[in-house]
């Protein structure tokens, strides 16, 4: 079996004096799709932050390729190749649609994404680009935020609470991208709370609960009911 | 869960405020003796000690306590001066008088003051209150009956006015300064002890909870400015009772009444009453010591501010009480389970 | 006449001001950091125009080109060296080192170069002047005026249209996201800080040439430019202009009706903007 792309290992992540995660261990496939799923507070959000350095942690603690990171800073890690969807979108809102696109090809690797094929991929965005990325909906500004994080080409892409906040005919319109995004061997990992879409676009998913992995499994194969003793904890 | 609230008490005290209450009122019937066992040059520097300790205390308030950072209070201490030198020569008013009033000017004069500048948030804030000084400044450098830009002495006869003799007036001197110190850490200790006090603490820590609690951030903030305008007024009435000569330069001294005051207070440990104490004293063993290297002095102090604010904000004071959990003004509340519980 | 004159000369001054607001300004959108040492470094670059013109010889708007990169230098350096470490949540702690720097910039100048008035020595330059109707205008401000908005525009450019101002504007709007895209901002914000003190060694030689100057004249060069910013209302570098001409007009008459009013009249057309417009008079639009 091929090495993980990604793995924590022992993670405990503080904000302040809080402790949000606890000994975490999860690991990205190569390739593959992760759904991470789990109540608020589950501590989701904050692994986020650890991955992509924007909380500081132990050396070992997250490692990337077999490369510890978990010291580094986010823009180190961002040059790796892993690139966030951060929740609630974030754009920068004194920069244009364009703008805010080519911030996210700064990092400079090479690959398929740029200002040209990301625009194919939400036409909207190549009559916008101009606009202040304020004056967009919602759901443009999540291609926006999308689109940001593809044009550093990442070979790990994290989305956090993509559907968060969004029309359901939105949603649905950036669900059907996706295959497009992740197909050619690149490797995701997507929060969500709607659990039915995470299950359906990932093949194998954690649940967390209170800073902890409650649940591991094939997205195929895990039970309604596991999840929800996951998610909320009750017998 | 057991119930253990019946043996919970919450005082304001400690063992240590006790201690340091009765040893500060034993170093206070010291400091009011002194003229009996000091020297005269002791006797200067420990009103010199004392004002700086005033004004740092003030400094304080408004910048450790209330969010206010002013880098222009030179405007109040040049102020004071020139108005114990205005109601004196042409009031006719007695110096002790004259300090009082000051103070209630210094007041006054704050108060338009304050509805300016709050227009200017944080840092511009700052910048705003050293505008208004030299405005002051200008504005008094103008006036030809205080001797415009070169300034003027303090009559002979408004002088002698003070008390007979000369080791009468520099004990009433000492005396001042002494007394207005008492005053202000008093004041100070009171206003935070008050509810306006707990206001202040809350701003202090988290300015957007405290306007979410309902606390008026704004009124709060406009009365710890003008009353710390009126008692610098009042320090800096005395400041140029004991120099007896004022001119624009010297009263409205950017570096002399705020640069010193905002490192005695840095030094010391900002947003605590027992910090200007110990920056103050740590400032004058330091100028006592380096004063003879001029300049290269306040480089040394400007450094020991810098590297204070990056490694240690809280200052000395910080350090002291993080390690030992002192608190000599009880102004917190502590909450402690009586010794019949105190199996955990 | 003497009116008009008195209002072209303060148009010409507010240029100056206009550069001595230019750094605050970038500073404070990129980072919103104030620096209270703005004006003693503004004297520092000036202080080293006068070393380097003294030393070799050369005219002090040639001292630019080792003055201005050597401003830049200290920038990053100070920057990377002290005030990363201030920025953050609290607002004393930039406040407080800055006013330390102050005061440690302000010693040491008076160490090394003494506390007599010095000045530099431009020439012909500095008596040229353009006969324009009964007025005579001098080429220096005319050039200073120039420098100004040169600078100005410059400035706009690189906040505008290229990839560095993206990144200032990126860093500015949200730290965190803009450490995701790559950005290390400890190191954008040293190149603005470089930036902003390049600006100030173009303002030090400027003022150099013009007045005489001492260790103790960085807090009026700080002021002028702060109620520069103010006046023409915060985040706009054009209105930052607008602001330094309203300050330079403003106390060019006061001086005209009485020679003790210069400054007064300057520091009261800030207050007067302050009390009826506090967003100053060219505020931007968003945030």
């Amino acid at each position: 079996m091929p090495d993980p792309i990604l793995k924590t290992e022992g993670l405990n992540s503080f904000y302040g004096d809080f402790q949000a995660l606890f000994d975490l261990d999860i690991h990205v496939e190569e390739g593959e799709v992760l759904a991470i799923i789990g109540a608020n507070g589950a501590g989701k959000t904050t692994l986020m932050r650890s991955i992509t350095g924007l909380l500081k942690n132990g050396a070992n603690e997250v490692s990337y390729r077999n490369e510890p990171i978990g010291h580094l800073r986010a823009d180190q890690i961002a040059s790796k190749g892993l690139a966030l969807v951060p929740e609630g979108r974030q754009l920068f809102p004194s920069l244009s649609v364009e703008e805010n696109l080519l911030i996210g090809g700064r990092v400079g690797r090479p690959g398929p994404w740029n200002l040209k094929t990301v625009c194919e991929l939400f036409p909207i965005l190549d009559e916008r680009r101009n606009v202040p990325s304020t004056a967009l909906s919602g759901g443009q500004q999540q291609m926006v935020a999308i689109g940001r994080a593809l044009m550093s080409n990442p070979d790990l892409l994290l989305f956090d609470e993509i559907s968060l906040g969004l029309a359901p005919v939105i949603i649905k319109t950036i669900y059907d991208a996706l295959p497009g995004i992740v197909g050619e061997g690149m490797s995701a990992v997507i929060v969500e709370q709607d659990i039915s879409k995470a299950l359906a676009f990932s093949s194998r998913v954690y649940c967390l609960q209170e800073g902890r992995v409650s649940l591991e499994g094939a997205s195929s194969t895990v039970s309604r009911d596991d999840i929800s003793r996951a998610y909320f904890g009750v017998e | 869960m057991t119930d253990i609230s019946q043996n919970i008490t919450v005082s304001r005290a400690s063992k240590a405020s006790y201690i340091a209450a009765i040893l500060g009122a034993v170093i206070l019937v010291a400091l009011v003796t002194a003229p009996l066992w000091a020297g005269r040059a002791e006797l200067r520097l420990m009103g010199e000690i004392f004002l700086y300790l005033a004004l740092a205390s003030l400094w304080n308030l408004m910048a450790g306590y209330a969010g206010l950072v002013s880098v222009g209070q030179q405007a109040y201490v040049g102020f004071g001066g020139y108005m114990l030198f205005a109601l004196t020569m042409f009031g006719g008013l007695h110096p002790i008088a004259a300090i009082g009033l000051a103070g209630v000017l210094g007041i006054l004069i704050a108060i338009p003051v304050a509805f300016l500048i709050f227009r200017l948030r944080g840092a511009y804030f700052a910048i705003g209150t050293w505008v208004m000084a030299e405005v002051f400044r200008l504005s008094f450098a103008q006036v030809s009956a205080l001797g415009g830009g070169s300034g003027s002495s303090l009559p002979v006869a408004i002088v002698r006015s003070l008390a007979d003799g000369r080791q009468a007036r520099e004990w009433t001197s000492y005396w001042l300064a002494l007394g207005v110190v008492v005053v202000v850490i008093t004041a100070v200790f009171l206003l935070l002890r008050s509810r306006r006090g707990l206001a202040l603490s809350a701003i202090r820590d988290n300015e957007l909870a405290a306007g979410s609690l309902g606390i008026d951030i704004w009124a709060t903030k406009f009365v710890v400015y003008i009353v710390t305008g009126g008692l610098t007024a009042m320090v800096g009435a005395l400041i140029f009772l004991q120099k007896l000569r004022i001119s624009p330069d010297a009263a409205f001294s950017v570096n002399d009444w705020t640069a010193f005051v905002i490192f005695i207070v840095v030094i010391g440990g900002i947003g605590t009453l027992e910090g200007p104490i110990i920056g103050t004293l740590v400032f004058f063993a330091l100028r006592e010591t380096l004063a003879d290297l001029g300049t290269t002095y306040l480089i040394i102090l400007g450094l020991v501010a810098i590297i204070i604010m990056l490694k240690a904000p809280k200052g000395i004071w910080g350090l002291i009480r993080d390690r030992y959990d002192l608190q000599l003004f009880p102004l917190g509340y502590r909450v402690s389970q009586s010794k019949s519980d105190e199996r955990s | 006449m003497e009116w008009v004159n008195a209002i072209l000369q303060g148009t010409l001054l507010g240029g100056l001001y206009a550069l001595f607001a230019a750094g605050l300004s970038l500073i404070f959108g990129v980072m919103r950091l104030v620096n209270i040492a703005h004006g003693d470094l503004i004297v520092l670059a000036a202080y080293l125009g006068l070393t380097v013109t003294s030393t070799i010889g050369v005219h002090p708007l040639l001292a630019l080109a080792i003055v201005v990169p050597a401003m830049a230098l200290i920038g990053y350096v100070l920057q990377r060296g002290i005030l990363n470490f201030t920025l953050g949540d609290d607002l004393l702690p930039p406040l407080l080192v800055t006013f330390g720097l102050s005061v440690i910039l302000q010693n040491a100048l008076l160490e090394v170069y003494t506390a007599d008035p010095q000045k530099m020595n431009a020439g012909a330059l500095e008596t040229a002047s353009i006969p324009v109707g009964d007025l005579a205008v001098g080429v220096l401000p005319l050039l200073t005026f120039a420098f100004a908005i040169a600078v100005i525009a410059a400035l706009q450019f690189v906040f505008y249209r290229t990839a560095l101002g993206r990144a200032f504007r990126a860093v500015s709007d949200n730290q965190d996201i803009a450490q995701l895209m790559g950005l290390n901002r400890r190191h954008i914000f040293g190149l603005a800080m470089a930036l902003a003190l390049a600006v100030t060694a173009i303002a030090g030689i400027l003022l150099g040439i013009r007045t005489s100057f001492d260790p103790s004249s960085g807090g009026g060069r700080l002021i002028f430019g702060f109620e520069a910013v103010i006046i023409g209302g915060l985040g706009n570098l054009w209105g930052t202009l607008a602001g330094g001409v309203i300050l330079g007009v403003a106390q060019n008459i006061g001086a005209q009706i009485n020679p003790g009013w210069q400054l007064l009249a300057g520091h009261l057309a800030f207050l007067v903007v302050l009390a009826i417009r506090p967003r100053g008079l060219f505020p931007r639009i968003s945030g």
